[in-house]
């Protein structure tokens, strides 16, 4: 019994691994489509504060911080509302350029998003 | 802390020392007079001078300052109730304020029903009228249309204004719009050029009084605590004999004295902020809560005519047994 269990579970890690290994492959073919980073927004500043994707990248910022911020583009390319604690922000990268952007509220919170 | 009043580079005689022990006191309760420029600082209720200098009083105006209605975190889950203790110390003041100037972040979100509560709550404030700025907080994601609707439908521009009430030039200005990437609070050039020509017509020897929520002068950058073209505004404001800048925005009280210029920083009621450069962020303090109604209070004025003397007065919504740590470094 526990050996057919093992069994079972080995055969879905093998599963899970070419699931893995396919969404890769599909990822590449697709120009990284299903590709997500994640920044941080926490202690008044963006986490990573600067960050290098592939195009089609979608970059989520959630807010850690008691205070409400925003994701502003410098170049007015991109502007989320004001997340309060715990909300998110989305925005997919099409383009390959640097977005500077910073925090309308707190316009001292700098970063960037370099996509290649 | 003992960085911010940095060497007296004028030879005006104001002793800066001398302020900074005020401005170290101020909190726990300390009166702070001006005196032809010279200050003097008196232990809230227990001098007799502080009596005498409050009787001269010609009128009386409040100070309160960055309510955050809608906040509900760590370091005060209640601020309408914290609100309304300040309100209580308002109508409890010696003299009763003409009126009450409200210097930003009313609300935390910009809500709607957040800026009702902070309405129905001021309702309860005995005063002629409420004066309102904005601040950050309350311009979230319209660009501070909700908020010139609700509090600044006389007002120019993007909601500045300016009134006289005895004598006395009051200007309101509003440095929480088109912030710019990298920068601090920003005036703009309109609203640069309406001040200009707003105190053009003045007597050099009439009192300014300009209140505006981010300091008008910098407290310390690094958490955008000043604002980028104030230097222009306070260029204008130079040639006359007493001017007064009354902010809020870092939650805490500080003071500095600049040539004919006194800048004042005024307690919250909501939650207090940590001292520059003594914490990872700006953000709000969480404090013992046995300790945080001695961190959070109103700031009144006393304004006594022909002797170009005004008083500020900062009282906190429940005394401090012990001294604030910035006392001792302040000496130094």
């Amino acid at each position: 019994m526990i050996r057919r269990a093992l069994a079972i579970s080995c055969l879905f890690a093998l599963v899970g691994i070419a699931a893995v290994a396919s969404t890769n492959v599909r990822a590449h073919a697709d120009d990284a489509k299903l590709q997500t980073v994640s920044v941080t927004i926490h202690n008044f500043s963006f986490n990573p504060k600067e960050i290098t994707v592939a195009k089609g990248t979608r970059v989520t910022w959630t807010n850690r911080d008691d205070v409400p911020h925003t994701v502003t583009s410098s170049q007015q390319k991109f502007r989320s509302k004001a997340p309060d604690t715990g909300d998110q922000f989305s925005f997919t990268f099409n383009e390959s350029e640097a977005y500077a952007y910073f925090c309308s509220v707190h316009p001292m919170m700098t970063g960037k998003v370099i996509v290649q | 802390v003992g960085d911010i009043i940095k060497q007296n580079l004028n030879p005006d005689g104001i002793d800066r020392r001398g302020f900074l022990q005020c401005m170290a006191w101020a909190g726990t309760g300390t009166l702070c007079v001006m005196q032809g420029g010279v200050l003097r600082s008196f232990v809230f209720g227990t001098d007799t001078n502080y009596s005498s200098a409050l009787a001269k009083t010609d009128f009386a105006f409040a100070q309160i300052s960055d309510s955050h209605i809608g906040f509900h975190k760590a370091a005060n889950p209640d601020v309408t109730a914290t609100l309304r203790e300040a309100i209580a110390k308002l109508n409890a003041l010696p003299h009763t304020p003409d009126f009450v100037l409200h210097t930003g972040d009313l609300s935390q979100l910009s809500k709607a029903d957040e800026f009702d509560t902070l309405e129905q709550s001021l309702k309860d404030v005995r005063t002629g009228q409420i004066y309102y700025v904005p601040g950050e907080h309350d311009v979230l994601n319209d660009n501070a249309a909700q908020f010139r609707e609700r509090y600044g439908k006389d007002t120019k521009g993007d909601g500045w204004y300016s009134f006289d009430h005895h004598g006395v030039h009051f200007i309101g200005l509003v440095n929480v719009l088109n912030l710019k990437a990298g920068g601090l609070g920003y005036l703009g050039p309109d609203q640069l050029a309406w001040l200009k020509d707003d105190v053009s017509h003045l007597k050099h020897s009439t009192p300014i009084i300009v209140f505006a929520h981010i300091p008008l002068w910098s407290i310390y950058p690094a958490w955008g605590w000043g604002t980028d073209d104030s230097e222009q505004a306070l260029a204008y404001l130079k040639k006359f004999g007493s001017v007064t800048v009354l902010n809020g925005h870092i939650h805490q009280v500080m003071q500095k004295v600049e040539g004919n210029i006194t800048f004042h920083t005024a307690m919250s009621t909501a939650f207090p902020q940590p001292a520059p450069g003594t914490a990872p962020s700006p953000g709000p303090m969480k404090v013992p809560e046995d300790k945080l109604r001695s961190v959070l209070g109103i700031c009144d004025v006393n304004f006594v005519r022909g002797r170009h003397t005004l008083a500020v007065v900062d009282s906190t919504l429940q005394a401090e047994s012990t001294a604030p740590a910035a006392a001792s470094g302040a000496s130094q």
